[in-house]
């Protein structure tokens, strides 16, 4: 009984942590998207004239290389709240 | 402190087929389905030759800019008629409504993978139908060893993250921002609970238990989480969908 509750509680806290370093995959979109921002407003400053075109491609941009961080979010959430180990414990 | 993050709840389960679960998404997704027609019945009703009324002109002008954008990304040939436009109108408007929802406290069904899920698989078959009306079956089969036969593995497995990762990205965005508002929540229900206690006697007591910073903080956040973040998946879902059924109609 008392191992059980101990192989469970080091589960459950492995998972935990898993969960935080998932989502250091914030980083990479984060310094991504502001890397095209920062390119899109150069962009409009020289040529205001090009703002919509530029704004949608920046937001189709931004939309894709969110991908990857999206992808963390969703291994964080499956050991947060659907976790695939607890169900494998005798 | 109570967090609560949940899936879609059961609501009926039929007993046919080993059991055919009916969640809260159908329910919701029909009921956005049954307004998007009543929107359209509203919008199309008594419809005359030069537009009277302002109605006439919302419908027309929906109606031009979709087909605009189907024009710009997917090139001129799918312009005009045909089955894309109406095909794109249905799924901006249905994301869209689907994630707004949200908004009025129902559960979004967007935010429940299977839907995605589901229109990431329609998507993909619209893809591979295309891909075999431009180029054929030995068009589609070649497709696979370009540039060099040895990338055989990776265009297979580019050619299922096509859809996967469409459908990852728009559920990661919507329930990304439905966790994020049950946190802050929970966190604004602990603080206020911390604040208030700080008031001595039974004053204190009684006012520690009513989440009073609950009030009016999330809706900052809601208009990003909500209406920000749905519009703009809504939309980069139907730009992705006409941007690689363009690309493979092209071949």
């Amino acid at each position: 009984m008392d191992q059980q509750l101990w192989t469970k509680a080091i589960v459950m806290g492995s998972s935990a942590i898993g969960a935080g370093l998932a989502m250091i995959a914030g980083i990479g979109p984060g310094i991504g998207e502001g890397y095209a921002v920062g390119k899109a407003c150069e962009a409009i400053g020289r040529q205001p004239e090009c703002k919509g075109e530029v704004q949608s491609t920046m937001l189709l941009g931004c939309a894709v290389a969110e991908t990857t961080g999206i992808y963390g979010f969703i291994v964080a959430l499956l050991l947060m709240f659907a976790n695939p180990f607890i169900g494998k414990l005798v | 402190m109570s967090l609560d993050v949940h899936g879609a709840r059961i609501l009926l389960e039929i007993p046919a087929l080993g059991g055919i679960v009916i969640t809260e998404t159908v329910v919701n997704t029909w009921i956005v389905m049954a307004v998007i027609i009543g929107l359209c019945l509203f919008l199309t009703h008594n419809m005359q030759v030069h537009a009277r009324t302002k109605r006439q002109i919302i419908a027309e002008f929906i109606v031009k800019k979709v087909n605009a954008m189907i024009g710009n990304n997917m090139g001129k040939r799918f312009e005009k008629g045909g089955f894309y436009p109406p095909l794109i109108a249905a799924i901006m408007s249905l994301s869209a409504l689907c994630s707004l929802s949200s908004m009025i406290g129902m559960y979004a069904p967007t935010s429940d993978l299977s839907t995605l899920l589901g229109w990431a698989l329609m998507v993909f078959v619209l893809i591979t139908y295309n891909k075999f009306r431009s180029g054929g079956v030995l068009g589609y089969i070649k497709g696979y060893f370009e540039p060099i036969p040895v990338l055989l593995p990776f265009n297979i497995i580019s050619e299922f993250a096509t859809p996967l990762s469409m459908a990852f990205r728009h559920f990661g965005n919507i329930a990304s921002g439905s966790v994020i508002t049950a946190l802050l929540y929970a966190a604004l229900a602990a603080a206020s609970h911390g604040l208030l206690s700080l008031i001595p006697g039974a004053v204190g007591q009684l006012l520690a238990q009513i989440p009073i910073l609950q009030v009016g903080i999330p809706a900052v956040f809601s208009v990003y989480f909500d209406l920000f973040s749905s519009l703009l998946q809504a939309f980069i879902f139907c730009m992705l969908t006409m941007m690689y059924i363009g690309s493979a109609a092209e071949g």
